[in-house]
């Protein structure tokens, strides 16, 4: 008999992202004698149209290669390194970033939901005050004039190099009791160690906090459309005392129902360029499905450093090109 | 030794899940097929992929004029391009959680936890609310 809590080998999703990046690129290829044949106009760099989509390619598919075993999301890097240094308006990068965080999102979250290592019930509560807030930060960020947001993008993610680097974790924080609206809505669980061979039961703790927290993680997300995975793990394992497990798994979980919110007024406002968005996610996600293989081979703390610097180099090129310094 | 029994996931995590995975597969292959149709100009788009150079730079209120881009639901009406049939695969992909949402209410009724119900009710609201268009910011 099978046992129905045992993650599923799934080859579909496996295989897509790769039968995908080839589909693009050699589509992109295939019609790039006619482009250059057509005299494009200089425009930027003064390459061909399908240059930037095939580098912005490359580029996510590097980029998600060390997310994983960094420990972040794609939209975090994505979108100061992408609206750093490609010829696209951040209006249109903020978007496309916003959808490889849901990409990878919901690309996860069936094997997290599965194994317990995402919780429903302690995600929900959460995710609708976050979700309702990216809203109001979508709006405000597509409001603002473009170098106020270039310059907020660019505190926020050194702000965020400060916090990776300073923020401890804990693996199993203890909650000596729950709170009472925790208790109330019985967030609470158990899930399989594989690692320890046990069953670790866990409660959490300061569930209000917690609340107006992801509130405003909630406007960061939608503003920046950086997703939020560094802000959400923090406030999950180190404020509510969460697994750090169950911290990861939730707050990809909670991921998808933000930024669905997000993009959703983003696509509305016709800030979603398929050129822009499409070989993003797909570079993103197989890059992310690279990473996870080369888990075990890489060192994490070496590629951790490594994507504090570029995060720390990408941070003060927005700064700066908002503050009118370095165009 | 004996291991440890795994503890049993919820009947709703479950079914979210499953539901999950096909709608994101579904929009995953649907972006990049439209996509791959539209790059190989198979579906031409509405703004040629030559012109797009001098446009994606520009500030978003200066494009949406330029390309006449409509805001809100009008880029269903042109998926017949390559540009905007990849953007119905990227709509699907904002939309599966709403699918996943209205699948574990059911759950949520039966059992009956009226707290987490109203809360699927208030999360879906919100994905609703998000993607009715609405709400817009005016350039």
């Amino acid at each position: 008999m099978t046992d129905p809590n045992r993650p599923r080998r799934c080859r579909v999703p496996t295989a897509l992202p790769a039968v995908a990046i080839v589909v693009v690129a050699l589509s992109m290829v295939a019609c790039a004698p006619d482009a250059m044949a057509a005299d494009v106009p200089d425009v930027g760099a003064g390459l061909a149209w399908w240059v930037w989509p095939l580098a912005l390619f490359v580029v996510c598919f590097a980029l998600g290669i060390v997310a994983v075993p960094a420990g972040v999301g794609g939209g975090v890097l994505f979108v100061p390194i992408v609206g750093g240094f490609f010829p696209f308006h951040l209006d249109f990068v903020r978007g496309a970033g916003l959808l490889v965080a849901l990409a990878s999102a919901l690309a996860a979250g069936p094997n997290l939901l599965r194994v317990g290592l995402a919780d429903l019930r302690l995600a929900l509560p959460l995710a609708v005050l976050a979700s309702a807030s990216s809203i109001v930060g979508a709006l405000v960020g597509l409001a603002l004039p473009s170098a106020m947001v270039q310059t907020a993008l660019g505190i926020t993610i050194l702000a965020i190099v400060a916090l990776m680097a300073s923020a401890k974790k804990s693996e199993f924080p203890e909650v000596a009791a729950p709170d009472r609206l925790s208790a109330a809505l019985a967030i609470h669980g158990v899930f399989h160690d594989v690692a320890r061979g046990e069953n670790i039961h866990w409660q959490v703790r300061r569930t209000p906090l917690g609340l107006v927290l992801f509130t405003g993680i909630g406007v960061l997300a939608g503003m920046f459309g950086l997703g939020a995975g560094w802000a959400n793990v923090p406030v999950l394992n180190l404020v509510m005392g969460a697994p750090l497990k169950v911290s990861a798994g939730t707050s990809s979980f909670i991921l998808s129902l933000v930024d669905s919110s997000a993009a959703w007024v983003y696509l509305n406002q016709g800030a979603v360029l398929a050129i822009i968005a499409v070989p993003s996610v797909a570079g993103m996600m197989l890059g992310a499905r690279i990473g996870a293989r080369l888990l075990t081979v890489l060192k994490a703390s070496v590629v951790r450093r490594l994507v504090l610097v570029l995060l720390t180099v990408a941070g003060l090129r927005a700064l700066l090109k908002g503050l009118g310094i370095w165009i | 030794m004996n291991l440890p029994e795994r503890p049993v996931v919820a009947e709703e995590q479950l079914r979210y899940a499953r539901v999950l995975e096909w709608g994101a597969r579904i929009g995953l292959a649907a972006a990049v097929a439209a996509f791959a149709l539209y790059v190989s100009g198979v579906l031409p788009g509405r703004v040629p992929l030559e012109e797009l150079p001098a446009l994606w730079s520009l500030p978003l209120a200066e494009y949406l004029q330029r390309s006449a881009t409509p805001l809100g639901w009008g880029w269903v009406k042109l998926a017949i391009y390559g540009d905007f049939a990849s953007i119905v695969g990227i709509a699907i992909l904002a939309s599966v959680s709403v699918a996943c949402l209205a699948a574990v209410l059911p759950v949520y009724a039966r059992r009956p936890d009226r707290v987490y119900l109203v809360l699927c009710i208030l999360a879906i609201g919100v994905l609703v609310l998000a993607a009715s268009g609405i709400l817009v910011v005016k350039h």
